[in-house]
């Protein structure tokens, strides 16, 4: 159902094809520019809190490429609040689909995909300049980390989405959550302090989109010094983010249906 | 088709009391409404603002969980199996748009056939026949945004049919709509509900609508269900009586004529009340005769005046 219903977006988007373009082009400027950015703070410092410019650029990629994935599918739950003062999600709610894919649908565009082509070119550059011992575990690491990245970024989506159901105008803590963790994501970690690694660990789960896995990859010890077995732990923590943002998500559209708009 | 009993809701209101406290009132938007619809009915469903119209409408398309008695609604608990009687159900909102602001209106068409799986033979078929009664032809290939009120309400119509619903709800479907687009819009509903047997439900301040279109009105007024019942009965209360009010030239004592009281004076404005059977003419010709009148000017009783008499009455369900 959703592949349908964002089909029909694309299709409905491609029938301007000029502003399709032209936003198209727009996305890729600003990946680009992310990118050159990341390069010029190399060129002035070749390592950041200890980590080579491919690590880097590395943790860079998979927190990239997971968010630009878990955004493009969950990234319009962000407007709940907006549905919800506007009274559309009523029309959502006589539909025969979940009001949630009603949402996350809306307005599905190639645009949104497009942003997945930077952060691929960035690992297809760096990857092979790891200088890193492959093993099938470590090979095999690198996609798993990238869909349970996906999978905790679509979990907080939809987790602070549900926050709408009761504070309306709640959009800005949803970005302040979803936008800040791809931006703290795209950094060793370890470059900030000790407590707040332990927040982003342990309260929001932020560090297992790639840090944890990026540690095992990159055989690094923990700066920190948490326990081996977290950099395994990633799955785990993105079903039990999923499973949690059902149970918000459920909770919030029961509260809309039992207290009015 | 839609059966409902002892059926409430209420809701918590915070108020601000002092600055820190908040005072919790409850409000009974609905209190203790019963009724039943059966298959093929065209019921219209009135009342003034606030008076739980639309919540009772949300409680049976599932939008609104009750918080006291039972609503069936095609056989279905609405908001048990909101889902599945979103298949069977065609609903309208006439103050916002189901459809999509940014897309064509054909590009909407095709995204709610999709959330109801309709099959694209079938959907060609029911568009082509839809929009011809509608006659959608001319802008369906304009984007929602710039269709005029009574455009984009007969969008919404189609929007709402193409699933071929046993049931249609429509909250106020005619509202702001010009005199053209009204009777478009009416004669189309009629059509559906005698051609195709469709069940209507339909929620106005427009008695027009339920004239042209209702066998039975029900009036609910402060949550309440004030009238059961079929159109000829509310009629009899609705045109009880008429009044008549006069502008004389100078200020008078109050008229005396056969048949006529007088509900009001105001300086030489005079409210004049009498039987709806009465001839308006000849009350207005016996006037001229004697005073000097300046204007005159007829009004009908108005819904909240008919259910306030209603209320007066203790005419509760015919």
């Amino acid at each position: 159902m959703y592949g349908l219903l964002a089909w029909t977006w694309i299709r409905a988007a491609a029938q301007q094809p000029v502003s399709l373009v032209l936003l198209t082009l727009a996305t890729a400027i600003v990946g680009a520019l992310d990118m050159a950015a990341i390069l010029v703070m190399f060129a002035r410092a070749p390592r950041i809190a200890g980590f080579e410019a491919p690590e880097v650029l590395f943790l860079y990629g998979t927190s990239a490429l997971s968010f630009a994935v878990a955004d493009s599918l969950f990234g319009t739950t962000e407007r709940l609040g907006r549905h919800i003062r506007e009274g559309t999600l009523d029309t959502m709610l006589v539909r025969p689909v979940s009001p949630l894919i009603q949402i996350a649908t809306e307005d599905f565009s190639p645009r949104r995909v497009g942003r997945v082509v930077t952060p691929t070119g960035v690992l297809l550059l760096v990857v092979p300049r790891l200088d890193v011992d492959w093993t099938p575990g470590r090979v095999a690491m690198v996609p798993a980390m990238v869909l349970t990245g996906v999978a905790i970024f679509a979990g907080l989506w939809v987790l602070t989405a549900s926050v709408q159901f009761v504070l309306i105008d709640g959009h800005g803590a949803t970005k302040s959550v979803t936008y800040g963790g791809a931006f703290l994501t795209q950094y060793p970690l370890s470059m900030f302090g000790r407590e707040f690694v332990r927040g982003v660990t342990f309260v929001v789960p932020l560090a297992f989109v790639n840090w944890q896995p990026a540690l095992y990859v990159l055989d690094r010890a923990d700066p920190i010094g948490l326990p081996w077995g977290l950099r395994f732990a990633a799955p785990v923590v993105a079903a039990a983010l999923c499973a949690l943002a059902a149970v918000a998500w459920r909770a919030g559209l029961r509260h809309y249906r039992s207290t009015g708009s | 088709m839609i059966e409902v009993e002892g059926v409430a809701k209420s809701f918590t209101v915070r108020r601000r009391a002092g600055r820190l406290r908040r005072v919790r009132t409850t409000v009974r938007a609905v209190d203790d409404v019963s009724f039943t619809v059966a298959a093929g009915e065209f019921v219209g469903y009135l009342g003034p603002n606030g008076a739980g119209k639309s919540t009772t409408i949300k409680m049976l398309t599932g939008i609104l969980t009750p918080s006291a008695g039972s609503v069936s609604v095609c056989g279905l608990d609405p908001s048990r199996r909101r889902t599945t009687l979103a298949r069977r159900l065609g609903v309208v909102f006439g103050q916002r748009t189901t459809l999509w602001w940014d897309l064509p209106l054909r590009d909407s068409l095709t995204l709610i056939r999709h959330l109801y799986r309709v099959d694209a033979a079938a959907h060609r078929t029911r568009l082509a026949e839809l929009s011809e009664l509608l006659e959608l032809g001319p802008f369906i290939d304009t984007p929602v945004r710039q269709l005029s009120l009574g455009q984009r309400m007969r969008g919404d119509l189609v929007a709402a049919l193409l699933h071929d619903p046993e049931l249609l709800v429509l909250d106020e479907p005619t509202i702001g709509l010009d005199v053209v687009s009204k009777a478009t819009v009416r004669e189309f509903l009629a059509r559906l509900n005698t051609e195709r047997g469709t069940t209507i439900l339909l929620t106005t301040h427009d008695l027009g609508d339920i004239e042209r279109l209702c066998d039975r009105v029900m009036i609910i007024d402060h949550g309440r269900l004030a009238y059961d019942g079929d159109l000829t009965r509310l009629r009899a209360a609705v045109d009880a009586d008429r009044v008549l009010v006069v502008e004389l030239d100078r200020p008078c004592p109050p008229i005396v004529l056969p048949g006529v009281t007088v509900d009001r004076v105001e300086g030489p404005r005079q409210w004049l009340r009498f039987p709806r059977d009465a001839n308006a003419a000849q009350v207005i010709a016996a006037l001229t005769g004697r005073y000097e009148v300046r204007d005159v000017a007829i009004r009908e009783a108005d819904i909240e005046e008919v259910v306030a008499r209603l209320y007066r009455g203790g005419q509760v369900r015919a």
